[in-house]
């Protein structure tokens, strides 16, 4: 215990720096491993360049909503509506595009304010009226199934235009076209050469960040863990954009994603907004009692967990290519899943976007992997409960030893 | 003279990195009230929870004897069973049960574990009699007040056949009125041959009160003063908890008054909850710049409501009357209209409503002023730990850095965060509630000089406390609150305890 009252802040050591962040890096030693561990058990067919596209496909949905989800988890509320969000919003463009005949380029952000909307109609109740965020989107959730047998009648509606299904089955195209794809190994330049750069920039950024910490005495993580870790990343990164491009590149939902996944981290760690909803659910009164609108707050979060859970439904319906009563049945239990063994806390105030999205996939290299080895369904959903009760479990033996 | 009930000795106790307890020694004599000070770290706490058996035996080293027998207590029913029972500062009742259910809670009279409801409300009875409360023993424990419930406390204590009766900070959160009566008690008790250990910070209560003082400094003993054989002054007390001489406890201050800054007139506010009752009555003050006005009143008198109210209308409703700053009215209605109008309110209870206590430092700094650290929403990371740093090192906030989490500072500096965030709105009425509870001697001497430095650059501060030295000490113009009324102004040298408790009595008497 250091009482020091000087302005300079001492630089962790390495094994103070690893027991306070032991949860971050757990997370991304424990992704690496389960993808290690299905490589090598479903001999090498887990990254394999259709597995890795199918992977994302598969699992989009689930970390686009895991971002807003994550919002309302730190906000101390849930929402286990989305799910049913998901089938009224790909019931509604069916319908706007089959049956009223409406191009693509409407409907898409047509639903994603219906799904805001009815974001909304969630958080009035929660933020103004102070219902419980666990009843009211209880509610949303039959509502919403509800409205999605009425306005279908009960039968799936399908097929999708060209247009619209690219949202989930279409890849970036590859415009740079270096060699002949029919003969060269590669046959998608685009996807390599993102990649690469993406990789390249992380590298010149964190070097960047850690320089303009050092100079104004702000912490760093020490040296080597900040190198283990962009190596692990790079590695990884490359390795996946490298099989992608040998097959039909980058698909548009991976594009999405990450889009989504950077303006989310970048929101949640460096604006006003994210650093609002943290110290509300930290401690909602202490929150408003700093001059916080805290209802306005959790208005909005709730609006964009529906908006988020929107594009969701409609990049599902796109890749089913049809609209379901069914649809997105049991999501949002993925989806929270996803948060906490991303290290989010019940209780609000903690959790990180990365942390929501390694969650996730770890979740879905589960799926696909236990897939691929011919394990039932039965099977795979009680494993996926024990690995989210351990990562909890996890996070709360660390807390009480620390 | 009589024998020794519990002896602790030599208690050493370490934590990773911390020695807590350093060869501690306490030696209880059988039917007294002895007082265990110190500055808040200095092992009271720690100490306490040894003897309960929240650290079990084996954890520490050293003995204890209890009743002429080495105890080794590995769980807290161990220490129960013998009759050694301690009352928490936060206080472990559940408010939606009654005073019975609390009572019996986890002992309750029952048969195969059907609870005889009879039996349980005449023990209830019986037991309330002793203490000294009237309530009925079906009043559930959320509509009695803070100084009943530390009764129910007591009477549960009683309920378990106790021996030695441990009170951690029984009086913090009392009034005069209700302290004075639970100090009453506990001298009753003594005749009875009870023997109790309070931990306190007011001296005051203590050398009412106290047989014995063991003063605990820096998790060692420091001494055992015999209240029968010498007179103790607080100063000597004071002396033994801080290794030296407070000179003074209150900073000296040579006041310059200004302008007006806040005024506030006829302000009318019903309560909270029950919504056709008139809480505040026309309620009229002033702050000048320059000037630290006091709030005086007994618990419930409507300080904090008062302020509340007036902070962006965070307590009551049907609020009415005009509030004016530098003479221009001003709209105050939503907290950031009131912290823009220049207000700034630091609360009574700052675990709950002033800190977000999982945040750290430099989080909790700037959370009243984000945009003061961050252009078009996108906060600034380096400037934001610069203003951090600069308060952390001018507020003189002990910790190894800004990132430090505040859950894991003292009170004293946790308040001090909490002034931080306050100061960086740039506010020019700063309304302190109770800005030294819970703080030791050391903290609050810097506390005050905090505030004499703020009333020099020219803000003004209206500050409210319980503690009535505190207020006569640093303000220079006091109103005494008395059921929602001002009751009386007083100046720097009409003020005094008794002229504050005339004006509450007499104001009493009227209504």
């Amino acid at each position: 215990m250091s009482t020091d009252t000087a302005t300079k802040t001492t630089q962790p050591s390495v094994g103070e720096y690893l027991k306070k962040n032991i949860r971050e890096y757990g997370l991304l030693v424990a992704l690496v491993v389960i993808m290690i561990f299905f490589q090598v058990i479903t001999n090498g067919v887990l990254f394999r360049p259709v597995n890795i596209t199918n992977l994302v496909l598969q699992n989009s949905f689930i970390v686009i909503m895991a971002l807003g989800m994550l919002l309302i988890i730190v906000a101390g509320h849930i929402d286990l509506s989305v799910g049913s969000i998901v089938a009224f919003i790909g019931a509604m463009s069916a319908i706007m595009l089959v049956k009223w005949g409406l191009p693509a380029i409407v409907v898409v952000p047509l639903a994603i304010l219906m799904g805001a909307i009815m974001g909304a109609a969630q958080g009035y109740w929660v933020a103004y009226q102070k219902i419980p965020s666990f009843i009211v989107t209880l509610a949303g959730m039959l509502v919403f199934r509800g409205m999605t047998y009425v306005v279908l009648s009960g039968r799936p509606v399908g097929p999708f235009p060209k247009e619209f299904q690219v949202l989930s089955t279409g890849f970036v195209p590859d415009f740079l076209s270096i060699t002949d794809p029919s003969t060269s190994l590669i046959k998608n330049y685009v996807a390599l050469v993102a990649v690469l750069l993406l990789v390249g920039y992380a590298f010149y950024a964190g070097l960047r960040e850690r320089r303009l910490n050092a100079a104004n005495e702000t912490e760093n993580e020490p040296f080597g863990f900040f190198a283990v870790q962009m190596a692990i990343i790079g590695v990884v990164a490359i390795f996946i954009g490298f099989q992608l491009s040998t097959y039909r590149g980058l698909p548009n939902v991976l594009v999405i994603m990450g889009l989504l996944i950077a303006l989310y981290a970048f929101v949640t760690t460096r604006t006003t907004i994210g650093r609002r909803i943290y110290a509300m659910g930290g401690n909602e009164k202490a929150a408003k009692l700093s001059g916080i609108n805290t209802e306005r707050l959790t208005f909005y979060t709730f609006v964009n967990m529906g908006a988020l859970a929107a594009l969701a439904g409609m990049i599902i319906a796109a890749r089913l290519n049809s609209a379901t009563p069914k649809a997105g049945v049991g999501f949002e239990l993925d989806v929270i899943a996803a948060c906490f063994i991303g290290g989010a806390s019940a209780s609000g105030g903690v959790g990180k976007i990365t942390g929501a999205v390694i969650g996730a996939f770890i979740m879905g290299v589960m799926n696909n992997g236990m897939s691929i080895m011919g394990i039932g369904i039965d099977y795979q959903q009680l494993i996926k409960g024990l690995v989210l009760l351990a990562a909890v479990f996890f996070d709360v033996y660390n807390k009480n030893k620390g | 003279m009589s024998k020794t009930l519990l002896e602790m000795r030599g208690i050493t106790k370490t934590f990773p990195g911390v020695k807590a307890l350093d060869n501690v020694n306490l030696k209880v004599r059988e039917g007294e009230i002895h007082a265990l000070v110190g500055e808040n770290g200095a092992g009271k706490s720690t100490l306490m929870k040894v003897l309960s058996g929240v650290y079990p035996a084996g954890s520490y080293e050293g003995e204890i004897h209890f009743d002429g027998q080495v105890r080794h207590f590995s769980t807290i029913s161990d220490s129960e069973h013998l009759g050694i029972i301690i009352i928490h500062q936060e206080l472990a009742l559940v408010p939606l049960l009654s005073i019975a259910e609390n009572i019996f809670l986890g002992n309750e009279v029952a048969t195969k574990g059907v609870i005889d409801w009879k039996q349980t409300f005449r023990r209830t009875q019986e037991l309330l009699d002793k203490v000294g409360l009237k309530d009925s023993p079906g009043t559930l424990i959320t509509d009695i007040g803070v100084g009943k419930q530390q009764l129910v406390e007591i009477a549960k204590a009683l309920s378990k056949k106790v021996r030695l009766l441990i009170l951690d900070e029984p009086t913090a959160s009392l009034n005069e009125k209700d302290s004075d009566a639970l100090l009453k008690l506990l001298m009753e008790f003594r005749t009875q041959g009870m023997t109790s250990i309070i931990i306190s910070h007011k001296l005051n209560e203590i050398k009412k009160v106290a047989d014995q003082i063991t003063i605990l400094r820096d998790g060692g003993t420091v001494e055992t003063l015999d209240c029968h054989h010498e007179d103790i002054s607080e100063d000597r007390i004071i002396k033994g908890m801080v290794g030296r001489e407070m000179e003074d406890r209150y900073p000296a201050r040579e006041p310059k008054i200004g302008e007006t800054l806040l005024e506030v007139k006829n302000w009318n506010v019903y309560h909270q909850h029950h919504r056709d009752r008139q809480f505040l009555h026309d309620v009229s003050f002033t702050v000048r710049a320059g000037e630290v006005v006091g709030i005086a009143g007994l618990m419930g008198a409507g300080r904090t409501e008062t302020a509340m109210s007036i902070f962006g209308k965070s307590w009551g409703h049907k609020i009415t009357g005009d509030v004016s700053m530098r003479g221009k009215p001003v709209d105050v209605s939503t907290i950031p209209k009131a912290i823009d109008a220049g207000l700034a309110y630091v609360t009574e209870d700052r675990k709950h409503l002033g800190l977000v206590l999982i945040n750290n430092i430099m989080h909790n700094t700037t959370l009243s002023n984000l945009d003061g650290v961050s252009s078009n929403m996108v906060i600034n990371d380096r400037q934001e730990a610069k203003v951090a740093s600069d308060y952390r090192s001018k507020l003189r906030i002990r910790s190894h850095s800004i990132y430090q989490e505040t859950v894991n500072l003292s009170g004293g500096n946790q308040q001090k965060v909490v002034l931080s965030k306050w100061l960086f709105t740039n506010p020019e009425v700063l309304i302190l509630d109770e800005p030294t509870r819970g703080i030791d001697v050391g903290a609050k001497f810097e506390i005050y000089s905090i505030i004499n430095q703020l009333a020099a650059e020219g803000k003004g501060i209206l500050m409210i406390s319980s503690e009535m030295p505190e207020l006569l000490g640093t303000c220079d113009r006091i109103y005494v609150m008395n059921e929602g009324r001002i009751v009386a102004e007083l100046s720097k040298a009409e003020a005094s305890q008794e002229s504050i408790m005339r004006a509450i009595m007499r104001s009493g008497e009227k209504h």
